[in-house]
């Protein structure tokens, strides 16, 4: 049995007559230490996904489980960064951060959970930033904070529900070598939602592409065997970057494009034939 | 890394037109700042002037309206008396001390006459005078000044009184309003008695609060903290003035970020660390917009209750007036009207800058 497991789970809201099947018969196994990037358009039930493995939402069939058992609620064995951040504004960094550590180590002496929630702060490079209100903070600086809360309650499993697509490029770009970095050195097992197919290449060991939906689905698995560390700008001319780029593009454009989705909903993949010319 | 940091606001925080004021064009913004003051000013002249003008037309069984003239020398003849009043006071305890020292030692040279006496009759004789002494001395000490309350003792009387109840509101609607935000159930359950008590007039709820506290409140009176009547008034105030608070406090901690709950479960957070770090701090700008209101409401409320109660007060300052009508009835009710508008102007601004205070900048998490 896997370490992380999704079987035929499926999801809808609303009432049983009007409602609307977000996600059908999903199934996805995660071994212990892998990096897995669920890729799909926005509106495809990515959050929904997100929100079933932390357990902020039940699954109306089928079941999650973390080695084996049953994800029943939210637990600290899996942490989640939220897309907005979340941070409480009224609490500084270090405070955010040390909301979770003070109610589930409730044994250590105030002096260790500081120290405790400094040592994550000081990991996603916010050693300098401690006492600062998340308003005083920049979109990437606020997103670092909540990757240290998620981390500093030492989950196994490390949920990031788009965790970037806030942000601007630059501020992107460095946030992906960040988690990246926090990957090689907590060795976690993190599922990662994006709608950035770079950034699913670029940062995991596996792409799995949420059909659109409703009735979303998970397509076939991708496997991104690049030797890391991957370097961003040298994966711009590796062949083997280019086609799983493609193979990825073409097959989640395909699936937009089938005659039974009518959604309008927006391209966020990038149009195809800017990034074959960019790859090309 | 590219992240930087966001420059923050640290100007303490200025109303709008003094931070325009320093900042850019200063002759734009002192003309802006004329007009701001300008407008206002002359409408309250224009104001008196007609009422001036109209307080000549309308005759009334105590003489004319009076004129802002005279209800202005009514308002320093009011000072007046209080001070005088004060006078009086000073003089009143610096004569008792004065009696108080002498009775004190006239004890002390009958008990050294007594102590030195040579025969026990004499001795027994100032004994029984030292004691005589003593206890006219602390007759003396007991006794107090009285007079009946100046006007400015009215309105301190009224201001403890509208605190106190509006501190029993906020401290019952405060509570029940989170919990009522926090629980569906809860919620549903309260809902109906909000609706039903909410419109009831403090005139309907005055004598049933003043029959309950006569009948629950019965510690004696030299004793008694607080005075009936100004527990009655408290909770008259109280009983009318929660309903704001509670209602939006419910407000707020229904339109609490998803994200923020979501954070709360994720964390595992237990109840008390919730409410605590969560919902009040993310509820309290709605808290105090309902503390805004009730304050408001309450200070009404007080003075309706004290006129009808007879409760000290600028409400029972009010009903005297009218009363003993005399020439200056009419002037000293224009008095007190200023003076409930002033202070109640005064405390909604005194509330709005708690609010504004409470209200956390850069509200984006």
């Amino acid at each position: 049995m896997a370490f992380l497991e999704l079987k035929d789970v499926c999801k809808s809201y609303g009432s049983a007559r009007g409602a609307s099947r977000v996600l059908k018969n999903v199934s996805l196994a995660v071994e212990q230490g892998e990096f897995v990037a669920v890729l799909g358009f926005s509106g495809s039930g990515k959050t929904t996904l997100i929100s079933l493995l932390a357990g902020l939402l039940q699954p109306d069939s089928g079941t999650i489980s973390l080695r084996g058992k049953p994800i029943t609620g939210p637990g600290s064995d899996r942490g989640i960064v939220f897309q907005n951040y979340a941070l409480l504004p009224w609490l500084s960094a270090l405070e955010n951060v040390k909301l979770g550590l003070d109610q589930a180590h409730r044994d250590w002496s105030a002096e260790r959970r500081r120290e405790h929630a400094v040592k994550y702060l000081t990991l996603v490079n916010l050693g300098h930033a401690l006492d600062k209100k998340p308003g005083e903070l920049s979109g990437g600086m606020r997103q670092r904070v909540s990757v240290a809360r998620a981390l500093a309650m030492e989950p196994e499993v490390l949920l990031l529900d788009e965790p970037l697509s806030a942000l601007d490029a630059l501020t992107r770009a460095s946030l992906q070598d960040e988690i990246d970095r926090i990957r090689e050195q907590e060795k976690k097992t993190i599922v990662l939602v994006t709608n950035d197919v770079d950034e699913g290449i670029l940062l995991a060991d596996r792409i799995v592409p949420l059909t659109p939906g409703p009735d979303a689905t998970f397509g076939p698995d991708f496997h991104v065997k690049l030797p890391r560390p991957r370097d961003r700008k040298s994966l711009n001319h590796d062949e083997a970057f280019k086609r799983l780029r493609n193979d990825v593009i073409r097959y989640l454009s395909g699936m937009r494009r089938g005659p039974s989705l009518s959604r309008d909903s927006e391209p966020e993949v990038g149009e195809p034939r800017l990034a074959f010319e960019v790859s090309g | 890394m590219t992240a930087k940091t966001a420059t923050t606001t640290a100007a303490p925080r200025m109303a709008p037109w003094v931070r325009r004021l320093v900042t850019d064009d200063p002759i734009g913004s002192l003309k802006k700042l004329a007009f701001r003051l300008a407008v206002p000013l002359g409408a309250f002249i224009v104001f008196l002037l007609v009422w001036t003008a109209a307080a000549h037309q309308v005759v009334t069984k105590y003489g004319t309206l009076p004129t802002p003239a005279a209800v202005w020398h009514e308002w320093s003849l009011l000072l007046e008396d209080h001070r005088a009043t004060r006078v009086k006071e000073r003089e009143f305890y610096a004569e008792q001390a004065q009696q108080i020292t002498q009775l004190k030692r006239y004890v002390q040279i009958a008990e050294a006459k007594a102590s030195t006496a040579t025969t026990e009759a004499v001795k027994l004789e100032f004994a029984a005078k030292a004691a005589n002494f003593a206890k006219q001395a602390q007759l003396a000490e007991r006794r107090r000044f009285s007079s009946s309350p100046t006007y400015l003792d009215q309105i301190f009387t009224s201001l403890k009184t509208v605190f106190a109840g509006f501190l029993i509101a906020s401290l019952t609607a405060i509570p029940l309003g989170i919990l009522s935000g926090m629980s569906r159930t809860f919620q549903l359950a309260i809902s109906p008695m909000i609706q039903i008590f909410k419109p009831v007039s403090p005139l309907a709820w005055l004598p049933i609060v003043m029959i309950v506290v006569g009948a629950l409140y019965r510690t004696d009176p030299s004793e008694a903290w607080f005075e009936k009547s100004f527990i009655s008034s408290a909770v008259t105030v109280a009983l009318c003035s929660l309903w704001p608070t509670l209602v939006n406090t419910a407000i707020g901690v229904n339109a609490i970020d998803k994200d923020h709950v979501n954070v709360a479960r994720v964390l595992n957070l237990d109840w008390s660390t919730r409410v605590r770090k969560i919902v009040l701090p993310s509820s309290l700008p709605y808290i105090f917009a309902g503390l805004r209101i009730s304050l408001s409401v309450g200070w009404m409320v007080l003075i309706a209750a004290e006129m009808l109660a007879q409760n000290p007060g600028l409400g029972k300052f009010v009903w005297d007036m009218f009363q003993n009508g005399s020439s200056a009835t009419l002037a000293r009710i224009m008095v007190a009207v200023f003076t409930i508008g002033i202070i109640g102007f005064l405390l909604d601004r005194v509330m709005l800058l708690l609010q504004s205070a409470v209200s956390y900048q850069g509200a984006s998490s």
